[in-house]
């Protein structure tokens, strides 16, 4: 209990206010100063912090200036800019199981833990040379990487990023490890991923460290991203050379892995592909998944009981990412140049484009916030974050971002393959 | 001595910049057909489009990704011609789309040419 009178609690409040006030400033510049009612505290090396609740947070990957914004999302603002993070076109992050630390892949395969908390890197390693994406084990204990260059995935503590295992690609047609591509937890500590070069989808059991277990299939010409469902249970990676989808259930795992959607084109020329789609965090809502036709302007609409095509939306280009809205709702879809000004909302229940609008140049991706009230949206050349209102469509703010790439918000941390 | 070298220096220099001026008058002789520059702005939305949109799988920096690298390294063994024609043919088999329908062949070359120097970053 506090003992103290009230007007030297109101003296302490007072100082208290005044301090975090001084290290916002000092932090953040005066654009933030009105959120000073944040706790102020010391971390473990004494510096003083302003700590944020972490849920709360997010990252956004500024690709051509090797920079990240940290960002809040229940009032969309933008909390501080870290600078001299490497080559970040094509960054992603994945997010440590307490949502504390940011584990970010960087396209010249540096690995950078940024701590949420104190708001800087804590660690940074070089871990190849070119590297996609990661993802978390489902006990939260590894960090694994996916890389093109060299062709594997890596294995490190999530803690202390020492490398605990790695495993090498299988060879394509040129001899060399084949680029990963589609990386996703399973429950335990394994992973699904993809070879685009050899052609196969593989599953890596990280159980024993000492001898982790590797099993691959034959799964399709050219995969070129992977997704896992919401359960951990199905595992899909498309396929760039034929049309159809790679197909993996691992509550059946003697079923080993085969196509569905096969001939989706319907033997029709496809259209020039100017950007892969990118199939984590594609949609899967309810009984319904929506997944991407390769070289064609359509959303395929399967349902997720039999993995049969129910259904085929006409889009404005080349989909890129289809997100479900959390509560399932609605699908939101950005495209692949030259369509990519361009965003569009499919109704689940009818199936039909209900809203068509551009929220500037270059959209790259789509993050909702948990619940799905609003969501955010990069545009790269319009240097701008859009946050919409999912239920009025409208705007509710715009944030200043050198060439906004990836959006990622901690909640990711207890979602499969996110 | 210093005051003679220099001298010297900007007579090379002067040769090389009339032998490079020109170049493209000789070659018009030739019978070639000169490729003109694109403009200025025009060069500025077609490295934006290198960097940004061929980046997509060949990365900004022009590393490699999904797609090959386009180091001037990684290109030095490749005709100019070819490398043209798959810009804006594509490579069937391959992700590598046509771009015919944004850029030229003028442009393309112009591309080729810069990618083959190191390409700009601005």
């Amino acid at each position: 209990m506090d003992r103290r009178t009230p007007e030297a609690g109101l003296f302490q409040r007072m100082k208290r206010v005044a301090l975090c006030l001084q290290v916002t400033l000092l932090f953040f510049g005066s654009a933030v100063a009105a959120h000073a009612h944040e706790p102020v505290g010391h971390d473990a090396v004494g510096a003083t912090v302003s700590a944020l609740p972490t849920g709360d947070l997010g990252v956004v990957i500024e690709r051509a200036t090797g920079s990240v914004l940290l960002v809040a999302h229940s009032q969309p603002r933008i909390i501080k800019r870290l600078e001299g993070l490497g080559d970040l076109s094509h960054a992603s992050v994945v997010f440590s199981r307490d949502q504390r630390y940011a584990y970010l892949f960087g396209r010249d395969g540096a690995l950078t833990q940024i701590d949420l908390l104190t708001q800087q890197v804590k660690k940074r390693v070089a871990q190849a040379t070119n590297s996609i994406g990661g993802a978390v084990s489902s006990d939260g204990k590894l960090v694994v990487a996916q890389n093109y260059a060299p062709g594997g995935i890596k294995a490190f503590d999530a803690g202390t990023l020492a490398l605990v295992a790695e495993i090498p690609a299988l060879p394509g047609a040129n001899g060399q490890p084949s680029k990963v591509v589609g990386l996703a937890d399973l429950p335990g500590r394994r992973f699904a991923y993809a070879l685009f070069d050899a052609n196969a989808l593989c599953l890596t059991d990280f159980s024993n460290l000492a001898q982790p277990e590797t099993q691959c299939h034959l799964a399709g010409k050219q995969p070129y991203d992977g997704l896992v469902s919401n359960d951990g249970r199905f595992y899909l990676a498309g396929l760039f050379g034929e049309d159809g989808i790679a197909f993996y259930d691992d509550l059946y795992p003697e079923r080993g892995v085969h196509k569905i959607l096969a001939g989706y084109g319907r033997g029709e020329q496809p259209l020039p592909v100017y950007k892969m789609p990118h199939l984590r965090g594609w949609a899967i809502a309810g009984d319904l998944a929506f997944l991407p036709a390769i070289g064609r302007h359509e959303v395929l609409v399967v349902d997720t009981r039999t993995w049969q095509e129910v259904g085929r939306v006409a889009v404005k280009g080349q989909p890129v990412f289809a997100v479900a809205r959390p509560d399932g709702r609605e699908v939101w879809v950005n495209f692949a140049f030259p369509d990519n000004g361009w965003v569009q909302v499919i109704d689940r229940k009818t199936l039909a484009v209900t809203h068509t609008f551009s929220p500037g140049a270059a959209v790259l991706h789509l993050e909702f916030t948990p619940k799905g009230d609003q969501v955010w949206v990069s545009a790269r050349d319009s240097n701008a974050v859009v946050v919409y209102d999912t239920a009025t469509k409208t705007e509710v703010a715009r944030l200043p971002a050198h060439a906004p790439s990836g959006i990622f918000f901690t909640y990711r941390a207890a979602l499969f393959g996110r | 001595m210093v005051t003679k070298q220099s001298n010297l220096a900007i007579v090379h220099f002067a040769a090389l910049a009339i032998a490079l001026l020109a170049l493209p008058i000789a070659n018009a002789g030739a019978g070639d057909v000169i490729s003109p520059a694109p403009t200025f702005e025009r060069q500025r939305a077609i490295v934006h489009l290198v960097r940004q949109d061929c980046g997509a799988c060949h990365g900004m920096t022009l590393q490699g990704g999904l797609g090959p690298p386009l180091t001037p390294e990684a290109l030095a063994e490749k005709p100019e011609e070819g490398l043209v024609a798959t810009i804006r043919q594509g490579r069937p088999g391959t992700p590598m789309p046509p771009f015919a329908p944004f850029l030229s062949e003028d442009e393309a070359r112009w591309i080729v040419e810069r990618l083959k120097q190191g390409f700009s970053s601005e």
